[in-house]
């Protein structure tokens, strides 16, 4: 396969507000479907000419034939732009990039928990519709979820309509601090993966937030009897090619745009501690 | 030379005078010392070197080193206490974590010169008398000490250390007649067009790497207007050559006033732009324009740049 | 092999054709490819003071361009077929280089730009009769008395031997068989000779790869010695783009006023800016920043590539280096201490 680096341009469709500094992009080809195919946990470069590129998830499931959506974080110089933008404008897209979560190979036929903090769900959402769309290739879901307050929670919307109610979906929301209208589970996503009494039999856990919620995560997984080769992670580093070869996404000998970004923890441990 | 400020440094170590050495440190060949930091006698005894071909200017590793907390003995030359004397002015430094011994200096050896009449595969370099036998796996040739001094030190514009601690040497005096100008006045008398041809032409080689700012004393801003992607003039090279140059013009700009003409950016070129030039023609243009200034040489004069009077003349 | 006595007729033959280039002394006496016209002279340095790989990876390049207007977005690719050229006189360094280079760009997924210059470039390769004492290309198995290419020349006596190695080189000396005799290996096994008694007496020629290498990531990462190495690296990319294996690039937009021109353009891991993000930075300090770069050469490459390493011995850093630290001196440095 050869690699331009040229990518397409594609419609922003459709923009939902999902918190106060996230926002969820629908794009579509210009003559309508998606630009291209993906597997859940891949990315895309993503830019708008002049301002710059980026590396971000594709959020939708690849079960969704019609677009492809990223949810995106307001942080940096094409992330505001794109938080300032009107629908119907175009952006460029190239990809998709990287290894996927492994939906068909060691996840297959398993119980998952998925763990998310803030924005780190956006990656983890296209795995979850994967599964909602082969329910019978899975088994039980846990889906532990939390934000800064309910407000900052992405895709509450779809999380209530959609994941509360499909079969064998455990859905449990947390938020930092106490905040009127909310009575559901408040604290912090580690302390609440140790309360869940959950079971690691048989299960894979898919982990991914903020680099302090991974970091408490992991030992409650593995209290919970998870071992590190049933857990897996995506990682965010910087980016330029998406293919390996730019060469500052590196740790140690992998590439996290290539190699990456989903990881198993064995196999992160197995690299030096610089990300 | 090396031994005398290897034993006084071990003194200061051990009477607790200063906490670190910065000096240089032995290399694979008789030419390519490291500027290091030496933290204990040991150190000091198996690796501290000093030869003529310890060019390398460390004031500006002084910003980093001032703050590490303790005191540092640092070895300045005539010319590197200059650049040591602008950080100063500027408060990059913090001068009483600081040790200044200057070392007298007769100049200081380009290798590249050596290389450049044709002596390859050098393998060792014996001083004495003026003359450098320089032993190669071809045989040896004798060097005449003069014919491989820098550019920089043949027009050396000062043996005398304008701040220092103590002295190790002799002490020496500002040198007036040092023809420091003398390539800029004739880059002055060439014509519009063959002077942009010149500097077309030496700019052309410039790898953009970075090493003129990043050893130059001068240039220690916090985040340089180069790395600002935000900034419009952020490439690390740009999509075509006129653009590149600008790089050279700003930097320039930036250091004017500020910059004592220590040659290290011209020094440290990869491919040998005579960069200092550029510099060189700020310090004469604001000489003739405000009068006579030298950067560096006293922190608490007031710089041309940064004065106002009402009789400056306007360009 | 092929005999050649009249070096000036072979570049003119070959010019006729197609672009070529060589070592040319520049204005600053140091040698620098420039394309060959009537009256061009052959430098006789050692080497190029920047390397060979811009012939396939130029440090700056248009990679497509970009109409914006409103909310459309038209992209535009911008690609050229490239047109044959010869490089005459490379070394068995930087004739190494682009295997290491291929190694990255050749492999799925092919970089389209890089490929489209190594297809149409022919490369003639110079066998070493002076090497310099920053020389040590023989410490990663490669011969500077016999350089891979396309083309290998030898410079005898009366003149030059040529060998193709390849159906580019075969077809390069076809072109101009009219100027070629038939030889034997005399003259070259005699050249041979000399240059690798010479090899042996310059002071890096028993350096060696003890101690670095391959699945050596956890012994050497955490080893107190980079932050002595690194102290005085003044985070400039001089080392980088003298280098003919870095070959880490940026992506950048420019605004040309008409349209946006996307670029790329070498990049150096020495840069503190090289993985900054929005929210931080995985390489803090120019410690970081220097141990990848000496372990992408010396442990990460030769991981991901069969135990090849990512340095081809050139010296050009040895050379280049502003505060004259560079891959030898920590190469030494790691095998020296740790648990050999």
């Amino acid at each position: 396969m050869e690699e331009t680096l040229i990518p397409y341009a594609g419609i922003v469709t459709k923009i939902t507000e999902q918190t106060p500094d996230v926002k969820t992009f629908r794009v579509e080809a210009p003559n309508g479907g998606k630009l291209f195919e993906h597997e859940p946990g891949q990315c895309a470069m993503l830019s708008v000419p002049g301002i710059s590129e980026a590396m971000i998830s594709i959020t939708s499931s690849p079960t969704n034939k019609d677009f492809m959506e990223f949810s995106i974080k307001k942080c940096g110089c094409l992330t505001d732009w794109l938080h300032s933008m009107e629908e119907g404008q175009m952006i460029t897209v190239r990809g998709p990039y990287g290894r996927p979560f492994p939906v068909d190979g060691a996840l297959a036929g398993k119980n998952l928990v998925f763990v998310a903090g803030g924005i780190g769900l956006a990656p983890l959402r296209s795995v979850i519709n994967y599964v909602r769309d082969n329910r019978d290739k899975y088994g039980r879901v846990d889906i532990i979820y939390g934000s800064r307050s309910k407000e900052d929670l992405v895709g509450y919307d779809e999380i209530v309509s959609e994941w509360m109610n499909t079969p064998d979906f455990h859905v449990h929301l947390t938020i930092d601090r106490e905040q009127a209208g909310w009575d559901g589970h408040v604290g912090f996503v580690p302390n609440y993966i140790a309360e869940l009494n959950l079971s690691a039999v048989n299960t894979c856990a898919l982990v991914c937030g903020p680099p302090i919620m991974i970091k408490f995560s992991l030992p409650n997984l593995t209290n919970a009897g998870f071992d590190k080769t049933q857990i897996f992670t995506t990682m965010e580093l910087r980016m330029k090619c998406g293919i390996g070869k730019c060469g500052r996404c590196n740790i140690g000998n992998k590439y996290v745009c290539k190699d990456g970004p989903v990881f198993r923890f064995d196999e992160l441990d197995a690299l030096p501690d610089e990300y | 030379m090396q031994a005398i400020m290897e034993k006084r440094a071990i003194e200061l170590l051990e009477n607790g005078t200063v906490d670190r050495v910065l000096g240089w440190s032995a290399g694979e060949f008789p030419y390519d010392m490291t500027p290091a930091v030496f933290e204990s006698v040991e150190e000091l005894q198996n690796n501290f070197v000093y030869n003529d071909f310890c060019g390398a200017n460390l004031s500006k590793y002084l910003i980093k080193e001032s703050r590490k907390g303790g005191k540092i003995l640092v070895f300045l030359k005539p010319c590197d206490t200059y650049s040591f004397n602008q950080l100063l002015a500027e408060h990059r430094v913090l001068r009483e974590n600081v040790y200044v011994i200057g070392i007298e200096c007769f100049g200081k050896v380009d290798v590249e010169k050596l290389k450049a009449m044709g002596l390859s595969g050098i393998t060792g370099i014996i001083a004495k008398n003026g003359v450098y036998t320089v032993e190669t796996v071809y045989g040896s040739k004798e060097v005449k000490m003069a014919d491989a001094m820098a550019e920089r030190c043949l027009s050396c514009k000062s043996k005398k250390h304008v701040v220092y601690d103590e002295l190790i040497g002799e002490e020496g005096e500002v040198v007036d007649d040092c023809d420091r100008f003398d390539m800029v006045e004739k880059l002055e008398a060439m014509s519009p067009d063959e002077r942009f041809a010149f500097w077309r032409g030496e700019l052309s080689r410039c790898i953009r790497c970075n090493a003129c700012r990043n050893v130059c004393p001068a240039c220690t801003c916090e985040h340089c207007v180069f790395d600002n992607p935000n900034s419009g003039i952020a490439q690390k090279a740009a999509v075509n050559s006129f653009e590149e140059n600008m790089f050279h013009i700003i930097r320039a700009f930036h250091v004017a006033g500020r910059c004592t003409d220590c040659g290290e950016c011209s020094r440290v070129c990869p491919q040998n732009i005579p960069l200092h030039l550029l510099n060189r023609k700020f310090i004469k243009d604001m000489n003739e324009f405000y009068g006579e200034y030298q950067a560096g040489e006293d922190p608490n004069a007031k710089p041309p740049l940064g004065t106002f009077q009402t009789g400056d003349r306007e360009a | 092999m092929k005999k050649l006595t009249n070096l000036n007729a072979f570049f003119a033959a070959i010019a006729a054709k197609q672009a070529l280039y060589l070592p040319v002394d520049n204005a600053v006496g140091k040698a620098e490819y420039k394309k060959w016209q009537e009256g061009t002279v052959m430098s006789d340095a050692l080497n190029t003071a920047r390397s060979a790989k811009d012939f396939f990876f130029p440090q700056t390049e248009n990679l497509m361009e970009f109409k914006m207007e409103g909310k459309r977005i038209d992209v535009i690719d911008t690609r050229e077929a490239c047109e044959d050229f010869v490089i005459f006189g490379v070394r068995a360094c930087d004739a190494a280089s682009f295997d290491i280079l291929d190694r990255v760009y050749l492999v799925d997924p092919v970089d389209s730009y890089y490929k489209n210059r190594r297809e149409h470039g022919t490369v003639v390769t110079l066998a070493c009769s002076r090497p310099a004492e920053t020389c040590f290309c023989g410490t990663f198995g490669i011969d500077a008395a016999d350089p891979k290419g396309d083309v290998t020349a030898w410079k005898v006596e009366d003149g030059y031997v040529l060998r193709a190695n390849t159906e580019k080189g075969e077809a390069l000396l076809a072109s101009v068989s009219d100027l070629l005799t038939d030889t034997d290996d005399t003259a070259v096994k005699a050249e041979q000779e000399k240059l690798r008694a010479i090899m042996e007496k310059l002071p890096l020629a028993n350096l060696t790869t003890d101690g670095v290498g391959e699945g050596l990531t956890k012994e050497l990462f955490d080893r107190p010695e980079w932050a002595a190495l690194s102290e005085s690296c003044i985070g400039c990319g001089t080392c980088t783009f003298v280098c003919p294996t870095c070959q880490c690039y940026d992506i950048r937009d420019f605004d040309t006023g008409h349209g946006i021109k996307r670029f790329r353009c070498w990049d150096s891991c020495m840069y503190s800016d090289f993985t900054k993000m929005a929210h931080g930075n995985p390489r803090v300090s120019q410690l970081e920043r220097f141990r990848q770069r000496f372990m992408h050469k010396l442990v990460y490459f030769p991981d991901n590539n069969d135990g090849i390493f990512g340095c081809v011995g050139c010296g050009r850093c040895l050379a280049s280096c502003p505060i004259s630290m560079n891959i030898v001196k920590v190469m030494k440095t790691l095998a020296k201490g740790g648990n050999q």
